[in-house]
């Protein structure tokens, strides 16, 4: 009877899942040089794509790319299209400041504002318009990052007094608060230990069922352990993508393979 | 030792030597120009400590040594230090965001850095004649206070421009990245975040080049400033005078009374430069202890 539960529990998540992000033969070039070439995929609502790959392979610049952060460097163009909600993400009549609104981000480093833990929160919403109770908001974003316990007497007291980890929490708190149809994350455990990893981790399966996340790693166990779709990259090509279980266990191309089993990278 | 062999053990035993010479001359260079403000200051204190006391600063300048204060010189001042400070440091923090966080680098943008680091070597007697020049001829605006202000402000808003930037570099790329992936304006992301944090930066910038304007004599010589007034500024378009122009009127006579007179003249500008200084000290700890 479990495993019948089980079966229809993944037969009826891989049913309700619709694409929330395509990327159409998408290129991002750094003065005219290919960082990212012409890379497909979707990224399907409620599911966790990891992106793969060794460093330096384009896996950060791709995930930039989707929600505009590529155009704070200098002398970057991008080809193709990202299309979110029908519409071309680098069309002419799309505000980018709307597109980070939608798209949120957390990044490697943890970068909490030098500021109280309360207005980290409440600082994007309230510029944004938020309308409605604050500590509410403020307390729902820290319980949807497993943080609220931790912190909820001492919301006044600077972000900077907090760990590693749960600074980067914080952050993913933060993205929340923006109520966010996807999050993306450029590495976001990169800087924490073993055990604030297993926490961003837990957090991003609870989170699953209402965000659709992407996330890039340098670590192929954290992707196998928490993504449902993989993206394998090398020197700015997408080689393979596929469900997680396939690309870790039948890879159809031999680059995959090589690199998921380690024997390079 | 017996890790090295022997010509190595010498070979060391020369760089040590080497080392402990170049630290030497170092402090020797250092200690000297200490010294050497020393003597100033204790040569400049012995003459006019006798002078100041409270009827020097409440007393307009006089032909007779005795009865001679420094209470119109110090008003100039003071007006000009605040107007000074209006005008400049909005142009010059202005532009040291646009040149950071705004501008896109393109040509227009380089050229006016070369430009705004070539005015921060000018001389400033160049900056008086131009003063003279626009202000008090072309404008007509006289030899008042808002001219001086004003040909101060041309003065020091490069260096102010220039340390600002510096303080908005030191602003980490992450804090504008956090911002920015919320949905925030460029705008937004400079006024709540990147302004606050290079805050205690720029006070220093201001008030170093703040100081360096409450210092200069040349400008203020060329558009006018008169060095005996007898009365108090009442508003930016009166005549007026400063502490560095009363002192040196004071030192340009013959009479010894009156150089001990500019003696105490320069402590009281000693005592506003340094009390502008530890301003800026306290503001800078305090804003930082808030950041932290």
């Amino acid at each position: 009877m479990a495993l019948a539960e089980f079966v229809d529990a993944t037969t009826e998540k891989k049913q309700t899942t619709e694409a929330v992000l395509e990327l159409q033969e998408v290129s991002v070039l750094y003065s005219g040089k290919a960082a990212v070439k012409k890379v497909s995929c979707t990224i399907w609502r409620n599911r966790i794509t990891a992106i793969i790959g060794p460093s330096g392979c384009g896996k950060s610049t791709l995930l930039r790319s989707l929600n505009r952060m590529n155009d704070f460097v200098d002398g970057v163009t991008i080809e193709g299209q990202i299309l979110f909600a029908g519409q071309n993400l680098y069309g002419e009549a799309v505000d980018p400041v709307e597109v980070r609104r939608r798209i949120g981000m957390v990044f490697q480093k943890p970068n909490p504002f030098p500021k109280s833990i309360y207005n980290n929160i409440s600082w994007g919403p309230s510029i944004n318009g938020y309308s409605g109770s604050m500590d509410e908001l403020v307390e729902r974003s820290l319980q949807q990052a497993a943080l609220w316990e931790e912190v909820k007497d001492r919301l006044q007291e600077s972000a900077l007094n907090l760990s590693g980890g749960q600074q980067q929490r914080l952050c993913i708190a933060r993205a929340l608060a923006m109520e966010p149809q996807v999050l993306l994350m450029d590495e976001p455990c990169s800087a924490l230990d073993p055990i604030s990893t297993a926490h961003i981790e837990d957090l991003m399966f609870e989170l699953q069922s209402r965000y659709t996340m992407v996330i890039v790693t340098h670590n192929m166990q954290q992707a196998a352990r928490v993504s449902d779709y993989t993206a394998f990259m090398e020197m700015g090509n997408l080689i393979e993508f596929g469900e997680t279980d396939q690309i870790f266990t039948r890879p159809e191309k031999k680059r995959t393979e090589e690199y998921v089993t380690g024997r390079f990278g | 030792m017996a890790f090295l062999s022997e010509n190595a053990q010498k070979h060391l035993a020369n760089r040590h030597r080497k080392s402990r010479l170049f630290a030497l001359l170092c402090a020797i260079v250092t200690w000297s120009s200490v010294f050497l403000l020393g003597v100033l200051l204790v040569r400049i204190t012995l003459d006019g400590i006798g002078w100041l006391n409270w009827n020097f600063l409440t007393s307009f300048p006089s032909r007779f040594p005795a009865q001679a204060g420094i209470k119109s010189a110090l008003a100039g001042t003071l007006w000009l230090i605040v107007m000074i400070a209006f005008i400049s440091i909005p142009v010059g923090v202005s532009a040291a965001l646009y040149l950071e966080e705004f501008s896109k680098r393109g040509r227009l943008d380089t050229l006016i850095e070369v430009n705004i680091a070539n005015l921060s070597g000018v001389p400033s007697i160049v900056y008086g004649i131009l003063g003279l020049a626009i202000f008090v001829r072309f404008f007509g605006l006289e030899r008042s206070l808002i001219s001086g202000a004003l040909t101060m402000s041309l003065l020091i808003v490069p260096v102010i421009i220039i340390a600002s930037r510096e303080a908005i570099k030191t602003v980490p790329m992450s804090i504008r990245y956090a911002a920015l992936s919320l949905g925030a304006t460029r705008w937004q992301t400079t006024w709540s975040h990147v302004l606050p944090s290079a805050f205690p930066g720029i006070m220093t910038g201001v008030i170093l080049a703040l100081s360096r304007a409450i210092g200069e004599t040349a400008p203020l010589i060329l558009i006018g400033a008169a060095s005996y007034v007898a009365f108090l500024p009442k508003g930016p378009m009166d005549s007026f005078t400063a502490l560095p122009i009363q002192i040196y009127g004071w030192a340009s006579r013959p009479q010894a009374e009156f150089s001990e007179l500019a003696a105490a003249g320069i402590l009281v500008l000693l005592a506003v430069l340094l009390l502008m200084n530890a301003t800026a000290i306290f503001i800078r700890n305090k804003t930082e202890k808030r950041l932290k």
